[in-house]
């Protein structure tokens, strides 16, 4: 029977909630593990719930240098989408997608994905044809896409400024019904739970401070809390992969560290059922389900590992909402904070076997991880157990850079804060 | 974030445009492809300090060679680069 039920829940209610079970063993680190998982993460803890679920390799660790949840997984936008130009990005975005759609029910776990539709606006006729383009690509690929004229919009998101004073007046939209929004904490909660119940042992607390090489090959981590070997080391770390990798000897990547900031205002009754972005500047506005809006812009645009945002940014988002929406002038913003994030060249992902023998590296997500989570776990799952990438991250090589074969979807070129 | 332009003096980093990491040389024309592959897409990306180019472009519009801790945002040089290097370095 499910670990979480109807049943479950009276049973536990009659004895005062005192029984359950945590929901993850605050595990030691045993001496050796088939695969370890640098960082624990959503990527990483996805990684290591596909590696037990799809290929029964369940002697894993997923070593994490602070809690679970306390990173990336726990601090964006929540967004789901798989509405992407490039063919090697829509057909591994909807991937995900598709695995989001049964997630709640694989992991037992409430994940409260919402298919609420995610709508981008467009401003100019030059636009118009820039989503239509898009939206064909992902038709032709079997994703639902939908180009709404002005008045579609206007009934779809009846909060907008649609008035002929707008600095932008809105022509239409490309909406995408099918994404929309999850609870964030719950993803890592879920994927944790469900990874630990396959045997998999997560172990917070335990930073990674060398590898260990056997042979010119990887053989383990050295942390704080002493050696572990493996036979394999994935390495899913988002903001700090080059840090970590270098601790291996790769003292380059084409990778960039970037912060984002994003923004909760404070809650609000039901105003806003889906995820709207805006055209004429770089805005992505939802509601969460205690009512706060959810919204985040640009990079701030330099490297920086410092976990915060600089005020410019703060002003030209919430004059970007205030474009969009007049009506939240008077709503006052609760907390923002700023997430680091591993910008690539191209502004694609890695999931790859390599750099060196033994390791395995996922980055490169940009600030589009969260919606990528299960996609990601599953690719990386199948690279690290067959050593050879599946059809759907098989472009997501580190080679790519080497042989002109870049997935740049904003054609921003090789200047990772324009992506 | 505030950054001291050797010009204009101290200003708010929304007046400048961020040119990236500024230890990148470029490779000769007739270099062979890994070099350029190197220059245009390897970084080291450092948690630390960090050389890079900053443009006050909505100021005097001068290049500058900025030293900052990418860990904290600490500045500790600001130098203009071009037909006036090395000029107003602190």
């Amino acid at each position: 029977m499910a670990e979480y039920s109807i049943v479950s829940i009276m049973r536990n209610a009659m004895s005062g909630n005192r029984h359950w079970r945590p929901a993850w063993r605050a595990a030691a680190p045993k001496r050796a593990y088939d695969v370890v998982i640098v960082g624990g993460g959503g990527h990483g803890l996805a990684t290591a719930h596909y590696l037990a679920k799809e290929h029964g390799i369940t002697n894993v660790a997923v070593v994490e240098k602070g809690w679970i949840g306390g990173g990336n997984v726990g601090r964006n936008t929540t967004i789901v989408r798989s509405n992407y130009l490039l063919p090697e990005n829509h057909h591994f975005y909807e991937w995900s997608l598709k695995l989001w759609e049964g997630l709640a029910r694989d992991l037992n776990y409430n994940v409260m994905f919402s298919q609420r539709g995610v709508l981008n606006l467009a401003h100019t006729p030059a636009q118009m044809d820039i989503h239509a383009e898009r939206g064909n690509a992902m038709r032709a690929a079997g994703i639902d896409a939908e180009l709404l004229d002005r008045e579609a919009v206007r009934a779809f998101v009846p909060r907008l400024d649609m008035s002929e004073k707008a600095r932008f007046p809105v022509l239409g939209g490309l909406l995408q019904r099918r994404a929309g929004t999850a609870r964030h904490d719950a993803v890592a909660w879920g994927f944790a739970r469900a990874a630990d119940r396959h045997g998999v042992d997560i172990i917070e607390n335990c930073e990674v401070t060398g590898f260990v090489f056997e042979a010119g090959r990887v053989a383990g981590v050295e942390t704080t809390r002493g050696e572990i070997r493996a036979e394999k080391v994935g390495v899913a770390v988002a903001g700090s992969t080059s840090e970590v990798m270098r601790k291996a000897g790769v003292d380059r990547l084409p990778i960039e560290s970037h912060v984002l900031q994003a923004f909760v205002s404070e809650p609000l009754k039901p105003a806003l059922d889906s995820v709207v972005t805006f055209g004429a500047g770089h805005l992505y506005a939802s509601q969460s389900d205690k009512g706060g809006l959810v919204f985040g812009g640009d990079l701030d645009g330099f490297n920086t590992y410092a976990q915060r945002g600089n005020l410019p940014v703060v002003e030209e988002v919430a004059s970007l909402l205030m474009a969009m929406f007049p009506s939240f002038g008077r709503v006052r913003l609760l907390r923002s904070w700023g997430g680091l994030v591993d910008m690539s060249m191209d502004g694609s992902p890695i999931i790859t076997a390599g750099p060196l023998p033994g390791l395995y590296l996922n980055s490169g997500w940009c600030y589009g991880g969260f919606k990528a989570t299960p996609g990601s776990g599953w690719c990386f799952a199948w690279t690290i157990a067959r050593d050879e990438p599946h059809e759907l991250n098989r472009a997501f090589a580190l080679d790519r850079f080497e042989r002109g074969a870049t997935l740049d979807e904003a054609g921003a070129g090789p200047l990772p804060w324009h992506h | 974030m505030r950054i001291t332009c050797p010009i204009c003096g101290e200003r708010g980093v929304a007046e400048f445009v961020y040119g990236g990491d500024a230890t990148i040389e470029r490779p000769p024309l007739d270099a062979p492809a890994e070099d350029w592959q190197r220059a245009i897409y390897a970084r080291e990306n450092p948690r630390g300090s960090h050389a890079e180019y900053w443009q006050h472009a909505h100021g005097c519009r001068a290049w500058l060679r900025v030293e900052r801790d990418t860990a904290t945002h600490a500045i500790a040089s600001v130098a203009l680069v071009g037909r006036r290097a090395g000029e107003g370095g602190q």
